[in-house]
């Protein structure tokens, strides 16, 4: 069966599920276990009807409801019998009310409640409106499957008493698709791809312009995927990337939806970060990028979140747009602001990169010594493998031509 | 969504509050100890947080490459190996915090006198993929 249709349709078998009377947990539980069968090849193709035209993608939902529908019917038949109650359920399911919301996005906004964890939010969002197995997840995450399915079911018993009547906060929604689109490994499923997917769908139920934002900012860094990594799988940081490998069209569709968003006069943080990654998109070459207009975005970003990283972020962009001295005046700006850095009793930097953003404007600067000194330490505060060969070899680099 | 090492280490680690060796408790003492960390690795499992766990035994040898066509080298163990370790259990947690905290529980084990040992555990992260977003 086509697994890529099959995930499209789960969310709306889930909520056909519902409207005839099944719990959440249970329809998503029944449409899981409809969904293994399907991709097992436990099942045959739903052939077309010979007396319909054959409509691929209703015969194909009209299976998994079936399907689903049966395993929701024995897996009541055998709690009932468990529990030694009468059946509560019908044979014949009763006849669905129309739905008065998108169910769709309901679960969108049902997955990311804010009651529940990141991680856990992440896997029941991938479940049930993603259409991934728990196996899929769990391998995506380096979870072994036990833990994912009882990370999955747990996550479901804390929304079990949330109604699904009201929609909920997209900004959550839009913070865990996120999540999935930075932050995973690269297993059987790619979660960059699905984020995008997820993020399709919803920007096409839901008229916002964050939503628009994060899609844009997705496909947008989406478009450098294959220039991000060498064939040895180390970083390729983006003034070296080659321009020719980004994804044109990609990057066309990003700036399109981009547009539109900031046409609304509505800014948020995913429009600012997607405007950043659009400027950089739009550079043929790294020596043209629009550093002083990055720059002006990083202050809109630091007006909307105020965050360490982005301020970060906003020094490199000050180090290109204005030189390195500036950058690293913006740098210290930012220790002087954070006063929780000198809490740290380890010395620790908190922000990540912050070594690593030092080390590059001090050698922009001429100072190798310093340089080499901070990207190794960068290196060894790196939280990725490849980050830190990244680093490793740029302090070699520098230590090398300073002839130790 | 980070992941986690705590290593618990044979020897190396600082002295810990209620350091009794094992081999002077009583025997319901150990098995207290014991189930204390299956119920704390089945606890963990159903918070979704389980990883993997395993204990090592404490006798090991060093190996190392001794030239092309030659058998590697066995040495070991050496007497002044400061660290040893125990064992691990991996976790995969959403915070730093909440990594302590799960560190703090394993470290009250019981151990004499059913007392919890304190004993220090050492907490690793790992290293991670690269984020896709990072400008």
């Amino acid at each position: 069966m086509d697994e890529a249709l099959l995930r499209s349709l789960t969310p709306s078998v889930i909520a056909v599920l519902v409207r005839r009377g099944a719990d959440f947990a249970a329809a998503e539980d029944a449409v899981q276990d409809a969904l293994v069968e399907a991709l097992r090849g436990g099942a045959a193709d739903p052939s077309p009807d010979p007396s319909s035209s054959g409509h691929p993608v209703r015969d194909t939902k009209g299976w998994l409801i079936t399907v689903a529908w049966r395993k929701f019917l024995d897996a009541t038949r055998a709690d009932v019998a468990r529990r030694r109650r009468e059946k509560r359920v019908e044979e014949e399911p009763a006849p669905e009310p129309p739905p008065a919301v998108d169910d769709t996005l309901q679960l969108y906004f049902l997955c990311a409640h804010p009651s529940l964890t990141p991680a856990s939010a992440v896997a029941l969002t991938l479940r049930a409106v993603g259409g991934l197995t728990t196996r899929q997840i769990a391998q995506a995450y380096l979870v072994p499957e036990s833990t994912m399915a009882q990370r999955i079911s747990r996550a479901k018993r804390t929304v079990s008493g949330v109604r699904l009547d009201r929609p909920g906060d997209v900004a959550t929604v839009l913070r865990v698709l996120y999540l999935v689109f930075n932050e995973g490994y690269s297993g059987d499923v790619d979660l960059a791809a699905e984020a995008i997917r997820l993020t399709r769908q919803l920007a096409a139920r839901i008229d916002h312009p964050e939503v628009a934002g994060l899609l844009a900012l997705m496909l947008l860094h989406h478009a450098r995927r294959t220039a991000r990594t060498a064939s040895d799988g180390s970083l390729v940081p983006l003034a070296e990337q080659d321009r020719g490998r980004w994804d044109t069209a990609l990057i066309a569709e990003g700036v399109g939806i981009l547009q539109a968003a900031l046409a609304r006069d509505r800014l948020g943080e995913f429009q600012a970060q997607a405007a950043i990654a659009a400027l950089h998109a739009d550079a043929p070459t790294a020596e043209e990028t629009d550093w002083v207009q990055i720059v002006e975005w990083y202050d809109e970003l630091t007006r909307l979140t105020d965050s360490p990283v982005v301020r970060l972020n906003r020094a490199v962009a000050v180090g290109e747009a204005d030189g390195p001295r500036a950058g690293l005046a913006a740098l210290s700006e930012l220790d002087a602001s954070s006063p929780n850095s000198r809490l740290r009793s380890s010395g620790e930097h908190p922000v990540p990169r912050h070594a690593a953003v030092a080390a590059y404007l001090h050698e922009r600067d001429g100072d190798l010594a310093t340089a080499a000194r901070l990207y190794a330490e960068a290196a060894h505060k790196a939280p990725n493998l490849a980050e830190r060969d990244h680093l490793m070899r740029q302090a070699a680099r520098l230590n090398a031509r300073r002839g130790r | 969504m980070a992941k986690y090492l705590l290593l618990k280490h044979y020897r190396g680690a600082p002295a810990a509050v209620n350091d009794v060796p094992m081999d002077r408790w009583s025997p319901e003492e150990i098995s207290a100890h014991v189930q204390y960390m299956n119920d704390f690795a089945a606890r963990l499992e159903k918070t979704g947080e389980f990883i993997d766990g395993q204990a090592l035994a404490p006798e090991g040898a060093w190996v190392r490459y001794d030239g092309e066509g030659r058998p590697p080298v066995t040495d070991g163990p050496f007497a002044e190996t400061k660290d040893l370790i125990a064992g691990w259990m991996v976790i995969d947690v959403d915070s730093y915090e909440r990594a302590v905290e799960l560190a703090g529980e394993l470290s009250a084990a019981p151990g004499a006198g059913g007392k919890p040992i304190h004993e220090w555990l050492e907490l690793r992260p790992f290293l991670t993929e690269p984020p896709t977003i990072t400008e």
